[in-house]
């Protein structure tokens, strides 16, 4: 059973959708006990950090995060809250992985960095048969630098994380659900993890 | 690198696929679920439905069609026509819709953008403008082009921009149904005045249309509906064409 941690954030049908189409079974959930006996679990999200966390603090979810122990993911605001800090309401996150999002700043490109930009993969399970600048799907004004948990880059403004891991946490800063046939394959990957 | 996106546009009434010739008469294009999937398939970037119908019955008919278009299609969409509440947007977007699209409801009160925007982000708020050229200032309308609501385009899309639009929406009722070309002057600047992307919409009738609008810096996204819908252009050879062009276009 697929775990998709429900807190009220915009894209949680899209996301169910997606694992649908895929054949998965997802189960949209507030309840700790839910998300700790899944096989795995999706932290979605768009909207705004400090909104989200302060809907993870409400229903006591940040606590039940720290102790998942199966894969899990986090996709576009949902992995940026798995890091310690956002300038994004200047909110302390999850802290699940080391490090600061951090706002785009530019005099001469727009913000937010929306559309289909090229990802650059390493070798990682997540990224496993996804071609070396495959198009995704991004809607975003903050970023995740560049560090050791980045195993997926892409470049707008500055290059920055698209995708990141640590232990059996893994994140996606790009929207996979609206990312077409590779998208599809991503979600897959993360499926078969 | 970040590509330019193509964006067939939907018009809906009571769940069904209409396309206007400069607002007024309108033909049936077919059903909205199976054109939307046909898109995604072809290599669309992102769809736009637009709710044209009047009625509450069409209202409730279009939060269905939301539903079965996000089951079935894996591209990011958005849904526009009568949104005047964050609890429409809020029940839209939990049917499976990304972005909302205002129009009218902004003009008459702009603090709809902020509310939109702070519930539930920037990136799902496109701020849809219908302007046209009326001695020699562009000026909104609303009313399919009949009403000059006496508001500056430029000034419009930038008090938009800073009450948490996340994209510019221009339709130039000048071009619109002409099928002669975008709005080139108007929507370069535009682009340069606002920081966050604009969509061109109204004028495409042929490739080098949509190669005009790309190149450079005037348009982050193309909006076109009859000529997709009638397949006087297919989107992979248009896409191929602007590749070709020295666009950054996916494929």
């Amino acid at each position: 059973m697929i775990a998709i941690i429900d807190y009220n954030a915009g894209n949680t049908r899209s996301v169910i959708n997606a694992l649908q189409r895929l054949g998965a079974n997802p189960v949209l959930t507030a309840d700790p006990a839910v998300i700790l006996s899944a096989d795995k679990v999706i932290l979605p999200g768009v909207g705004h950090a400090a909104t989200a966390m302060e809907a993870l603090h409400e229903r006591n979810l940040v606590d039940t995060i720290k102790a998942v122990k199966v894969p899990f993911l986090g996709v576009c605001l949902g992995m940026q809250i798995m890091l310690e800090f956002s300038e994004e309401g200047d909110v302390a996150c999850l802290g699940l992985v080391t490090g600061t999002v951090t706002k785009f700043k530019s005099e001469t490109e727009k913000i937010p960095h929306m559309g289909w930009n090229t990802v650059i993969p390493t070798d990682d399970a997540l990224m496993k048969g996804i071609d070396d600048h495959a198009y995704f799907y991004f809607v975003h004004s903050y970023y995740v630098p560049k560090d050791q948990y980045t195993i997926a880059e892409t470049s707008y403004i500055l290059p920055f994380c698209a995708a990141m891991r640590k232990d059996h946490y893994w994140g996606v800063q790009f929207h996979p659900e609206k990312s077409a046939s590779v998208g599809e394959k991503l979600l897959q990957n993360f499926l078969n993890i | 690198m970040l590509t330019k996106r193509i964006i067939p546009c939907l018009d809906i009434k009571d769940g069904r696929t209409v396309k206007g010739t400069n607002f007024v008469a309108l033909r049936d294009a077919g059903d909205p679920v199976e054109l939307a999937a046909t898109y995604a398939e072809a290599g669309a970037d992102e769809l736009v439905f637009l709710d044209i119908s009047a009625t509450h019955e069409g209202r409730t008919t279009l939060i269905d069609l939301v539903k079965k278009v996000g089951a079935v299609i894996n591209i990011p969409f958005s849904v526009g026509g009568g949104i005047n509440s964050k609890e429409i947007v809020y029940d839209i977007l939990q049917s499976g819709a990304d972005k909302v699209s205002v129009n009218s409801s902004a003009i008459a009160r702009p603090a709809l953008i902020e509310e939109i925007s702070t519930a539930f982000g920037v990136q799902c708020v496109i701020v849809a403008i219908d302007a046209k050229c009326v001695d020699g200032q562009w000026m909104v309308h609303t009313h399919g082009g009949r009403k000059n609501v006496g508001l500056d385009l430029f000034e419009w899309a930038q008090q938009a921009e800073s009450r948490g639009a996340g994209e510019i929406l221009f339709t130039s009722m000048d071009h619109d149904g002409t099928k002669d070309g975008y709005a080139l002057e108007a929507l370069q600047k535009l682009n340069d005045l606002v920081n966050i992307p604009v969509i061109a919409s109204g004028g495409a009738g042929k490739k080098e249309d949509f190669l005009d609008v790309l190149n450079g810096n005037i348009a982050q996204a193309a909006l076109a509906a009859s000529v997709f819908h009638y397949q006087e252009i297919k989107i992979p050879e248009l896409k191929r064409y602007l590749s070709d062009n020295g666009i950054s276009i996916r494929i």
